[in-house]
């Protein structure tokens, strides 16, 4: 506690100030009644900024597009009630994908609670198991020590979403602050255990075929610099999951990119002939290893992670190591020796040019691999490159040459539609020098179409390549693929002027179909600054591929054949 | 026949967890919410504070199952917990409550 002389402070002022103190500076949210103590209190800092979004789970999303980019701590508020329950989806992502949220929401005043009042709802039970922890503050004193805990749980070990839940008539309070509190930080986990980082050396130095496969955490941990030393001292091929795309660029001669689902068919056929896996940071989700049993059937696992709980959870770990793993591999990357290993990546070349990832139409940007790249020719390394969920998702995990961590901005564990806008303004408020895009689909942009109100209100610097289908892509794609061809509630039977809606919500837009040059007409509206819709037409018959159909071992792929 | 007879299920093999926890509104909750979203069935829960009152204490009996390994490191995991213990199914704390429970 750092002494000042006593202020007499309600809670809702205690609130901003501590916010103030953990170095926010920007906040973003949606009053209503149960919060508007708060509200007033944040009126008056002249330390914050507060973005208005156009729904909570915008501000949500938006929040979490800053914390992504940043890596910080980022804040949202919404009142009670619909305030509150319509937080929640951007809470559960940022659970799925461990972001670091603190999330503030008004409550009816204590006496009220339990009593079916007005927008009253349980938020504090309906948010125990999408949060990493969640609180309701009871009296105006604890605020001094819930807020900095919030930060710190957010911050600390695997990253998360805290909820802070405060009754109204908390925030109205005033109290006598007579001390305040340290702002809460992240807090280092102990050391990675040696003898196991010895074990793991030297199973490395012992492997034929390995591959490291990378996670997530290995961009929340900051560590991919230390993940291509290692790749590149014993020359190892390398997998990433949807997350950690970036870790290592796509075009590295080392990277096999995405594995899974929708990975390239070498990727997954490498995974196959291993026989050791390096996973750092990562935690064997279905969607990257199909039927667990046949994944990497012959090899043996070490397995980096901060959470313990991740350990042995799908796959039983030769080596589990439970550190940071940034720590981790700084004192692994001494421990293995260098090794060419000049058979295994003939091996993984072979692989490649027999089962290359198909790339059908990639040079006509009327297409939709073709779009995609053409966007990338547009733009540089320092681009963020957010997406909403869906086929289009799938297309430019497949093709955008993603090259820095950070620089992609994705909804993995949870897949929530609606994602892309809300994250990529945030991204464009967090890191307002870079040009940040966002790649949506007719299904996703609906679902936060409001936010580009916001985006037009904060001049954000987002453009917003619409993939107009006019399906559910990927639900068309499995009905098709599936369900015998029986398409149902998969296509639009009303299609919106989707140019003439985001001109209508205050944004310019562009219809490449329209364009007699689409590649100089992309050009174009990436050089304007300011928010742009750019909606093209794409073929609803394209498929993602390949795909390994649910359940089924990843090398059991449709649609490899390039 | 789906109902498991009581000595049926005492013939299923137990475990007994003990669970230091921070006593306040909420926490039992987030132990047993872990439980019943993976559809774990817990079969039995004792808590009483402890010491001053700020820490509580949570017994739960619960089935042995492939799971609870993970389980339990997910109660680890929980910020209000600072300890598991696990014992064996014949644990005095639920023993000795059997005259409490008769049919």
């Amino acid at each position: 506690m750092s002494e000042t002389p006593n202020e007499t402070l309600t809670g809702a002022q205690i609130t901003v100030r501590l916010l103030e103190r953990q170095g926010v500076r920007l906040v973003t949210g949606y009053p209503g009644g149960a919060i508007l103590p708060i509200y007033d209190a944040l009126g008056q800092s002249t330390a914050i900024r507060h973005v208005l979004a156009r729904h909570e789970q915008g501000a949500g999303f938006i929040a979490q597009g800053m914390a992504r980019v940043s890596g910080e701590v980022a804040v949202c508020m919404a009142s009670s009630g619909p305030g509150a329950t319509n937080l929640l989806t951007a809470i559960a992502d940022a659970k799925l994908d461990s972001i670091p949220l603190v999330a503030i929401t008004g409550q009816v005043p204590k006496a009220m609670i339990g009593t079916d009042a007005f927008q009253e709802v349980d938020t504090y039970g309906l948010s125990v198991p999408i949060t990493k922890h969640n609180f309701l503050v009871s009296s105006t004193e604890e605020l001094l020590d819930v807020i900095p805990r919030a930060f710190a749980i957010a911050a600390s070990g695997r990253p998360g979403p805290v909820l802070i839940d405060i009754p109204k008539d908390v925030q109205s309070r005033a109290i006598e602050v007579a001390a305040w509190p340290e702002p809460g930080r992240r807090k280092l986990p102990a050391a990675a255990d040696g003898m196991a980082l010895a074990e793991a050396a030297s199973l490395i130095a012992a492997a034929k075929r390995p591959l490291l496969y990378l996670g997530g955490g290995v961009i929340h941990a900051g560590a991919s610099e230390l993940a291509l030393e290692l790749a590149e001292k014993s020359t190892l091929p390398t997998v990433m999951t949807l997350m950690a795309l970036g870790a290592m660029p796509v075009d590295h001669p080392l990277s096999l990119g995405m594995l899974g689902m929708h990975g390239a068919p070498y990727t997954n056929l490498a995974l196959d002939e291993c026989d050791l896996l390096i996973a750092v940071g990562a935690r064997f989700d279905d969607r990257a290893t199909g039927k667990v049993a046949a994944f990497c059937p012959q090899a043996k696992i070490i397995h980096i992670d901060i959470d313990v709980a991740e350990l042995d959870k799908i796959k039983t770990a030769h080596v589990g190591i439970v550190a940071d793993v940034a720590e981790a591999l700084t004192r692994l990357l001494p421990l293995v020796p260098e090794n060419p290993r000049a058979e295994w990546n003939a091996r993984i070349d072979a692989l490649k040019a027999e089962h290359p990832q198909p790339l059908p139409g990639v040079n006509d940007p009327r297409s939709h691999f073709g779009l995609i790249r053409a966007v990338a020719a547009c733009l540089d390394d320092d681009a963020i490159v957010a997406t909403d969920v869906g086929q289009h998702q799938m297309w430019v995990a497949q093709a955008y040459p993603l090259r820095r961590p950070r620089q992609w901005l994705t909804s993995g564990g949870l897949g929530t539609m609606g994602f892309g806008v809300p994250a990529a303004i945030g991204a464009a408020l967090a890191a307002p020098e870079r040009t940040v895009v966002c790649f949506t689909g007719d299904g996703s942009i609906l679902m936060n179409i409001q936010e580009l109100v916001t985006a037009a209100e904060q001049r954000a610097n987002v453009k917003i390549v619409l993939m107009n289908n006019a399906v559910l892509g990927l639900v068309h794609q499995q009905q098709t693929l599936f369900y015998g061809q029986r398409l149902f509630a998969s296509e639009f039977q009303a299609m919106p002027d989707f140019v003439a809606a985001a001109r209508a919500l205050g944004i310019a837009a562009v219809d490449l179909d329209q364009a007699a040059n689409p590649c100089a007409a992309l050009a174009d509206a990436f050089a304007r600054p300011g928010p742009c819709l750019i909606h093209a037409g794409i073929d609803a018959e394209q498929k993602v591929y390949p795909m390994v159909p649910p359940g089924a071992a990843n090398r059991d792929m449709i649609g490899a054949q390039a | 026949m789906n109902a498991v007879s009581r000595n049926e299920n005492q013939a299923l093999s137990r475990a007994v967890l003990e669970i230091d926890v921070a006593n306040h509104p909420g926490v039992m909750s987030h132990v047993v919410g872990l439980f019943s979203r993976r559809a774990y069935n817990v079969e039995g829960i004792l808590c009483l504070p402890v010491g001053d009152g700020r820490q509580s204490r949570i017994w739960l009996l619960v089935n042995e199952d492939q799971r609870l390994p993970q389980m339990i490191r997910q109660v680890e995991k929980l910020e209000d917990v600072s300890a598991v213990r696990r014992h064996h199914a014949d644990h005095a704390v639920f023993t000795d409550l059997e005259a409490f429970f008769q049919a």
